[in-house]
C-alpha cells in the first residue's frame, strides 16, 4: 500500500495573526447508535481511549479522542493507521446491536489554528460565540467555516482543531489564511 | 467665503498637514479633517450637481445625512463612487472627483434643465415617456441614462480585502454620544456583556460642541472619564468607526466597521462586517436636524445650523464671514454663539416664532450684539453658486421683502428629528411628538422578538429627549429596563449621571417659509436636494391624487436618493399632509429599511472573493488532472475534468479521441464525486424498498443493482447503483450532485416519518477515491497489477468484491455506465492518487488514457443510458423514460408510487424517451424542440417533443440524440423537424435509444 496522503500535504501558513496548518492524515470513525446503551459506550471508550463526551463536548488524550456529533452520533479519533483495526474491533463488540461504524479518516481534513489570535480568526468564519468565557477547551461545535460545514474544538487555550470534508480542504485553508491575514487583529478577546 | 479659522478645531491636529486632490486640484487639510471640512477650509463650496436640474450643490450637513456631498473617491483599484464627504475622513494622498456634471463642475450643460424646470414637474418621467411605448427602451432611456446618474461604476478590481466577524453580547448599544455612553456604562455595571458601536472616530456625539456640564464637570471630561472606565472593563467592547447598519429579527445586528478608510496604508482588511447577536439593543442614535423650506435653500452656503457650528468648533472652519441664522427653535442660537465666539459676524437671526417674551437664548444673543428678528423668515436666498445674501420677510406673510441682508452663509434649523431607523427596522412604531414637531419612537409599540418581548429600546435624543439631562436620565432608564428584560440587575446605588436643565422656549413647526409662500417661491423651496424634489412637486402629487405617503414618495422620488431622505422625509410628509389637509400623524411615514447608511458591497461579500469566492470541491486526483490538460466542468461544487486536451488539440477532438480509445483500448475515469451512502440496520432493506422504486431488499450480498429514486410527487430525483455489503448493510451510489441532497432526503424520511425504523445512514462519499477502469483492456490492466481474481467467473457483471490490487486495498464493482468491460474501483482517498498512478503506469502499453465527463456522456448515450439532469428535469417520471421495468409491482409502496397513479402521470399523452438520429449525420442542437403543424392558443408553434441529450458519436460516425417525444415509442422511423436557433431546421428520425451493442455483450465479457 502507498503512503497515505492528506488533502493538503501538511500545508502551513505562518505569516498571519495565527498559524494555520493542515494536520495530515488523522484516524476518524463515525459511530451512530444509542449513546445511552452501555455496550456502545464501552466499545466507544475502548476505541477512543477517553470517556463518552457530553453534548457539544470533545475529549482527547494523545492521538485518541471522541466528540459528540449529535444525539445518536460520536466521532472517534485515533492515529490514522489504527483506524481499521479499531473499526474491526468496534464492529465485533457491537455485533448484534443496532449501530453503524464507518471509517471516515480519508473523508476529512484536519487543520490547526494556533496562537493568541486564534479565537478571532475562527470568529471571522464561524457563527459561534468564541468569547473565552463562552467557548472553552473541551467544547465542540458542529457549524460552518464560511460556506462549508465544519466542526471544531479547542484541545487547549489558543489552539483550535478544525475538521472539514476533504474535498474542500483547499477552500478551508484559503479562508483561514484570509481570516488570519496580517493586520487583521480584531482585539476583542 | 469658507476658510480655516486661526483658532478652534478640537478634532484636527494642526501640526500635521494632509495633502489631497479634488477634481485634480491640490488642496491642504489637517489630520482629523473630514473631506467635507477640508473642502470647506479650501473654499470649495460647490461640491456637486443635483440629479435632475444639475443645480449647483454645496455641503449641507456634517454627518451621514448629507445629501449633496457625494464624490468619486480614489482611483483604479481603490475607486469608490458616491462617497459622502461628511463621513469620509481625510488622509494624505486622497483624490476625489465631483459627480453628476458635464463637462465640468463649474460649467455644466445639464444645468439648462433648471430653466426647463416648469416642464419637469413631479412624475415628469411617467407622464412624458410613456408613449409611444417602444421609444422608452430605444430612445428615452439611453439618453436619460447618459445624462442622469451619480457616481461612476468602478472598472478595476478592488485591491482591498474584507471580512466578517461574529459577535455576541447581552446588550448592544448603538451610538457613542453621551446617551450611548451612559447606557453602556449603566448596562456594564451589571456585569452584562456590552458592546458599544460609534459610527464616527470620536466618542461623545455632539455634546462637546453644544456644551453643558455632566456630573459637575465639562461634558468632554465626563466623556473621557466614561470611555476610560468602559475601556478597562472586561465585559465591554468599544468600537469606533463602526456603524450599526440594520436591526433584524432575533436580535441580529449588522455593524459596519471602516478599518483603513482613514489610513489606507494600514495593513489588514478595509471593512469588517460585524454580525452581532444581541440579547437586547439600545439605540442611542441621536437626532438629525431638519432643513427649512424656503426659496433658494439649496444654494451652496445654506447649511444646517448645527453643521455650521460643527465645522467651526470641531474643525476650525468657517462656512462664511457673515452668517444669517434662520430658525424656529432655540437650538440654532448655539450656532450664532459659536460663530460669534470664533470672531465671525452674525448679521441677524431670523426666528420664525413669535414669543410673548424673549427666550433665554434671545436675551443672550442680543447681549452679544446680534439682531434677533422675531416672526421673520427668509423670502429667498440670493446667489447662484454660493450665497450672496438673503431677502427677509415676515413668516406670516407671502414673502414680501422687508429687507436685504448681505451674507455668504445661511444656517438654518427647522428642529430635530430622532434617528428612528434602527428602532423601526424590525417593526418599532412611531408617535407624533407635538412639542418637538417630530416622529419619535412609541415605547408602547416597540419591535418584538420571538418571545413576544421588546428587544430594542431607544435612549437619549433617539427617544426624543433633546435636553442633556433628559437624555442622560433616559439612557440610564433604558439600560435599567434592558437589564430587567435580561433578568440582570444594577448594583445597589447605581445612579444616572446628572446634568443641568436648560431653560428653553418651545419650538414652532414651520413647514414652509414664509407660510403663505406663492408658487414662485415654492418652486425654489427644496425638500430633497439630491433628487430635486421641491415643495411644489409634493403639492402637485397631492393634487393629482397621490394621497398615500408611499405613493407620493415614489411619484416624486422624494427620499429615494442615496441619503434615503434623512433630511427630506419629515418636511416632505408635512408638506403632503398640508396639501391634503390632514394631520401629519394621519399621513404617517414611509418605511425605514436597512442599511441606515450605505455600506460597501464588498463588506457583505467578506472573505468570499478570488480563490475563496466559492468552495470548489476537489477529488484526490485534482492536481493530476490539472497538470494533465484537464478542461474543467463544474458539477455542483465539484470540478470534474470535461476532457483532457493533448498538445494543440481542441476540446472536441480530445473528447472524440477519449471515446474511441475507451471503446477500443482502455480509459480511466475519476468517478470519486459519485455519492456513496452507507445504509445500515435491521430495517435497512425495508427502508430502501421505500426509497427506491425497485426492490433492494432482495439483493444478495456481493451483488449490485441499478436503482431509481422518485420524490413523493413521483418525479425522478436520482439514480445509481446499490451494492449490498452484508446482511444489514447497503451502499447506495448517487449522482455527483445528489450525495448531500439524497443523504438529507433519507434522513428526513427517517427522522420525520419512519422514525421507528432501525436504520442509520452515513455519507462516505469522500472516504473513497473511485476510479472507473473501462475498455476491452480493463481486465488485463488489473491482472497485470495483480492481486484479487477479477475474472468473469469470479467477479461477474453486477458483482462486487473486496480485495487487493497492486498492493492497494480496494473494493471493486463490476458495473458499467459505458457498455464496455468496466470495473469501478474504490480505494481510500489518501491512496487515490497513488492508485491512479499505478493504473496509468500499468496501462501504458495497453493504451490507457484518462477520459472526462463529456466522453462519459457520449459512451452512455451510445448505450441509451439516461442521465439525471439531462433526461430528467424535475418534471419527468420513470415511465417517461421507459423505465417501467424498474418500478416494482411486488412492493406495496414506495415513494412516488401513489403519485404515479394520478391522472396526469398516467396520461398516455406524456412525452416519452426515444433515440433520435439526424437524417444527414449532423448533430442536433441541445434543447431543440420538435415542431408540428399549426399554432397553439398563444400563437406559438405547436411542439411535440424536445432533445434531452445530443452528441456526435465517433463510434457510429454520426450525430445521436435522445429526446422526449409525444407518442414517441409508437412513431419509430418517423422523421421530425427541429428548428435550431441558428436558422437551420434539422431533421431527425425516431429510433431505439440504444445505438450501440444492443445485446450488452461487450460489458459482459
Amino acid at each position: 500500500m502507498s503512503e497515505a496522503v492528506s488533502a493538503l500535504k501538511n500545508a502551513v501558513y505562518i505569516a498571519g495573526i495565527a498559524e494555520i496548518s493542515e494536520m495530515g492524515a488523522v484516524g476518524m470513525i463515525t459511530l451512530r447508535g444509542d449513546l445511552a446503551a452501555k455496550p456502545l459506550q464501552k466499545a466507544a471508550v475502548a476505541a477512543a481511549g477517553v470517556n463518552v463526551p457530553d453534548q457539544r463536548q470533545c475529549l482527547t488524550e494523545g492521538t485518541g479522542g471522541m466528540a459528540w456529533m449529535s444525539p445518536d452520533e460520536l466521532l472517534i479519533m485515533c492515529a490514522y493507521d489504527d483506524a481499521n483495526a479499531k473499526l474491526a474491533d468496534l464492529r465485533d463488540k457491537l455485533a448484534g446491536t443496532h449501530a453503524l461504524a464507518v471509517n471516515v479518516s480519508d473523508a476529512r481534513a484536519v487543520f490547526e489554528v494556533r496562537g493568541p489570535k486564534a479565537r478571532e480568526v475562527m470568529a471571522k468564519l464561524a457563527p459561534v460565540d468564541l468569547a473565552p468565557a463562552s467557548f472553552t477547551p473541551g467544547m465542540f461545535r458542529r457549524t460552518r467555516i464560511a460556506q462549508v460545514p465544519a466542526a471544531f474544538w479547542m484541545p487547549q487555550e489558543g489552539v483550535f482543531r478544525v475538521v472539514c470534508f476533504r474535498s474542500v480542504a483547499q477552500y478551508v485553508f484559503d479562508v483561514l489564511c484570509v481570516a488570519a491575514q496580517p493586520g487583521s487583529e480584531v482585539g476583542v478577546f | 467665503m469658507s476658510t480655516r479659522l486661526a483658532t478652534g478645531g478640537r478634532l484636527v491636529n494642526k501640526s500635521r498637514a494632509v495633502k489631497f486632490r479634488f477634481n485634480g486640484k491640490h488642496m491642504d487639510g489637517f489630520e482629523g479633517d473630514t473631506l467635507a471640512s477640508a473642502l470647506l477650509a479650501n473654499d470649495q463650496m460647490l461640491v456637486g450637481r443635483s440629479f435632475k436640474y444639475h443645480r449647483p450643490r454645496g455641503i449641507v450637513a456634517a454627518g451621514p445625512e448629507e445629501p449633496n456631498g457625494l464624490v468619486n473617491l480614489g482611483e483604479d483599484g481603490t475607486f469608490e463612487p458616491n462617497a459622502r464627504v461628511t463621513t469620509t475622513e481625510l488622509f494624505d494622498g486622497l483624490t476625489a472627483q465631483s459627480q453628476n456634471h458635464w463637462p465640468s463642475l463649474e460649467f455644466d450643460v445639464g444645468a439648462i434643465n433648471k430653466y426647463l424646470s416648469r416642464f419637469l414637474p413631479a412624475g415628469f418621467y411617467y407622464k412624458m415617456f410613456i408613449h409611444p411605448r417602444p421609444l422608452w427602451k430605444h430612445v428615452y432611456e439611453p439618453i436619460i441614462r447618459h445624462s442622469a446618474g451619480l457616481g461612476r461604476a468602478p472598472k478595476s478590481r478592488d485591491v482591498d480585502t474584507y471580512e466578517h466577524f461574529y459577535s455576541f453580547c447581552d446588550v448592544l448599544v448603538v451610538g457613542g454620544g453621551v446617551a450611548g455612553l451612559e447606557a453602556a456604562r449603566t448596562a456594564a455595571l451589571s456585569g452584562a456583556r456590552v458592546m458599544l458601536m460609534e459610527q464616527t472616530a470620536h466618542w461623545g456625539g455632539r455634546t462637546p460642541v453644544d456644551g453643558g456640564d455632566i456630573d459637575g464637570k465639562p461634558a468632554q471630561d465626563w466623556i473621557d472619564a466614561t470611555v476610560a472606565e468602559l475601556s478597562v472593563m472586561e465585559n465591554v467592547t468599544l468600537r469606533t468607526r463602526t456603524m450599526a447598519a440594520g436591526v433584524y429579527d432575533h436580535g441580529y445586528v449588522l455593524g459596519y466597521e471602516q478599518l483603513t478608510d482613514h489610513a489606507p496604508e494600514m495593513a489588514g482588511p478595509r471593512h469588517r462586517l460585524w454580525r452581532v447577536r444581541a440579547g437586547h439593543i439600545i439605540t442611542a442614535t441621536g437626532a438629525i436636524e431638519r432643513p427649512l423650506s424656503f426659496a433658494g435653500n439649496d444654494i451652496p452656503g445654506v447649511m444646517l445650523a448645527a453643521a455650521v457650528r460643527d465645522y467651526a468648533v470641531n474643525f476650525g472652519v468657517s462656512v462664511g464671514d457673515r452668517t444669517v441664522v434662520v430658525t424656529n427653535n432655540d437650538d440654532a442660537y448655539l450656532t450664532a454663539f459659536a460663530l460669534k465666539h470664533a470672531g465671525l459676524d452674525v448679521p441677524a437671526i431670523l426666528d420664525a416664532r413669535v414669543l410673548p417674551q424673549d427666550s433665554a437664548v434671545m436675551t443672550q444673543a442680543k447681549a452679544l450684539g446680534i439682531r434677533v428678528l422675531m416672526g421673520h423668515a427668509v423670502s429667498s436666498v440670493q446667489g447662484v453658486k454660493r450665497v450672496t445674501g438673503v431677502s427677509v420677510c415676515s413668516q406670516a406673510g407671502e414673502g414680501a421683502v422687508l429687507e436685504e441682508i448681505n451674507c455668504d452663509a445661511v444656517a438654518m434649523s427647522g428642529g430635530w428629528s430622532p434617528v428612528v431607523h434602527l428602532w423601526s427596522h424590525c417593526g418599532g412604531k412611531l408617535k407624533w411628538d407635538t412639542a418637538n414637531a417630530c416622529f419619535s419612537p412609541d415605547p408602547d409599540r416597540g419591535p418584538l422578538g420571538a418571545d413576544g418581548a421588546q428587544f430594542v429600546t431607544t435612549a437619549g435624543a433617539a427617544t426624543g429627549m433633546f435636553q442633556l439631562d433628559d437624555a442622560l436620565n433616559d439612557a440610564f432608564a433604558a439600560a435599567d429596563g434592558t437589564l430587567r428584560c435580561l433578568g440582570l440587575k444594577l448594583p445597589k446605588g447605581a445612579k444616572a449621571s446628572k446634568a443641568e436643565h436648560r431653560d428653553e422656549a418651545p419650538m414652532a413647526p414651520v413647514w414652509l417659509m414664509p407660510q403663505g409662500a406663492a408658487v414662485k417661491l415654492r418652486e425654489k423651496a427644496w425638500l430633497d436636494y439630491q433628487n430635486d424634489v421641491k415643495v411644489s412637486d409634493v403639492r402637485l402629487a397631492a393634487q393629482e391624487g397621490f394621497v398615500s405617503v408611499e405613493h407620493a414618495k415614489r411619484y416624486t422620488t422624494l427620499g429615494m436618493a442615496t441619503d434615503q431622505g434623512k433630511l427630506s422625509n419629515i418636511n416632505g410628509l408635512a408638506t403632503l399632509a398640508g396639501a391634503l389637509g390632514e394631520e401629519i400623524p394621519a399621513v404617517g411615514t414611509t418605511t425605514f429599511r436597512p442599511p441606515y447608511h450605505p455600506i460597501s458591497m464588498a463588506s457583505i461579500g467578506g472573505e468570499a472573493r478570488d480563490a475563496a469566492f466559492q468552495p470548489i470541491r476537489r477529488t484526490p486526483m485534482y492536481d493530476w488532472h490539472n497538470a494533465n490538460g484537464a478542461e474543467w466542468e463544474p458539477v455542483g461544487q465539484w470540478r470534474r475534468p470535461y476532457a483532457y486536451k493533448r498538445g494543440d488539440e481542441n476540446t472536441h477532438d480530445a473528447v472524440m479521441r477519449e471515446v474511441t480509445n475507451t471503446r477500443e483500448k482502455l480509459g480511466l475515469l475519476d468517478a470519486s464525486t459519485l455519492g456513496k451512502l452507507i445504509v445500515k440496520g435491521p430495517d435497512a432493506g425495508a427502508f430502501l424498498d421505500l426509497m427506491y422504486t425497485n426492490m433492494m431488499s432482495t439483493l444478495k450480498p456481493g451483488k449490485c443493482r441499478y436503482g431509481l429514486m422518485c420524490n413523493d410527487n413521483g418525479f425522478l430525483i436520482d439514480d445509481g447503483v446499490v451494492a449490498r455489503i452484508d446482511e444489514d448493510t447497503w451502499l447506495c451510489h448517487t449522482t455527483t450532485g445528489g450525495a448531500e441532497r439524497i443523504h438529507a432526503h433519507m434522513e428526513e424520511w427517517l427522522q420525520t416519518e419512519w422514525w421507528d425504523m432501525k436504520v442509520y445512514v452515513a455519507n462516505v462519499t469522500e472516504q473513497y477515491a473511485q476510479i472507473a477502469v473501462v475498455g476491452p483492456n480493463a481486465r488485463k490492466a488489473l491482472e497485470k497489477l495483480g492481486g484479487m481474481d477479477v475474472s468473469k467467473e469470479t467477479l461477474g457483471f453486477m458483482d462486487w468484491a473486496d480485495g487487493v490490487i497492486g498492493g492497494f486495498n480496494v473494493r471493486v464493482y463490476r458495473i458499467s455506465f459505458s457498455g464496455e468491460l468496466s470495473y469501478e474501483i474504490a480505494v481510500d482517498a489518501s491512496h487515490g492518487q497513488a492508485f491512479w498512478d499505478a493504473l496509468m503506469a500499468v496501462g501504458a502499453d495497453l493504451g490507457v488514457m484518462p477520459y472526462g465527463t463529456e466522453c462519459l456522456h457520449i459512451l452512455r448515450a451510445e448505450k441509451g443510458f439516461i442521465m439525471i439532469g439531462d433526461e430528467s428535469d424535475g418534471t419527468v417520471i420513470p415511465q417517461d423514460l421507459n423505465l417501467h421495468w424498474a418500478l416494482s409491482k411486488k412492493k406495496e409502496d414506495y415513494l412516488g408510487k401513489r403519485a404515479h397513479l394520478r391522472s396526469h402521470m398516467a396520461d398516455p399523452n406524456r412525452w416519452k424517451l426515444v433515440g433520435l438520429e439526424t437524417t444527414d449525420g449532423s448533430t442536433l442542437p441541445d434543447g431543440a424542440y420538435a415542431v408540428a403543424e399549426g399554432k397553439n392558443e398563444n400563437g406559438q408553434r405547436n411542439m411535440i417533443g424536445r432533445v434531452t441529450s445530443t452528441y456526435h458519436s465517433p463510434t457510429l460516425g454520426k450525430g445521436i440524440a435522445m429526446g422526449l417525444v409525444h407518442n414517441g415509442p409508437d412513431r419509430m422511423g418517423e422523421v421530425l423537424e427541429f428548428p435550431g436557433t441558428d436558422g437551420k431546421t434539422y431533421s431527425a428520425r425516431i429510433v431505439d435509444p440504444v445505438f450501440y451493442d444492443k445485446e450488452g455483450e461487450k460489458q459482459n465479457v
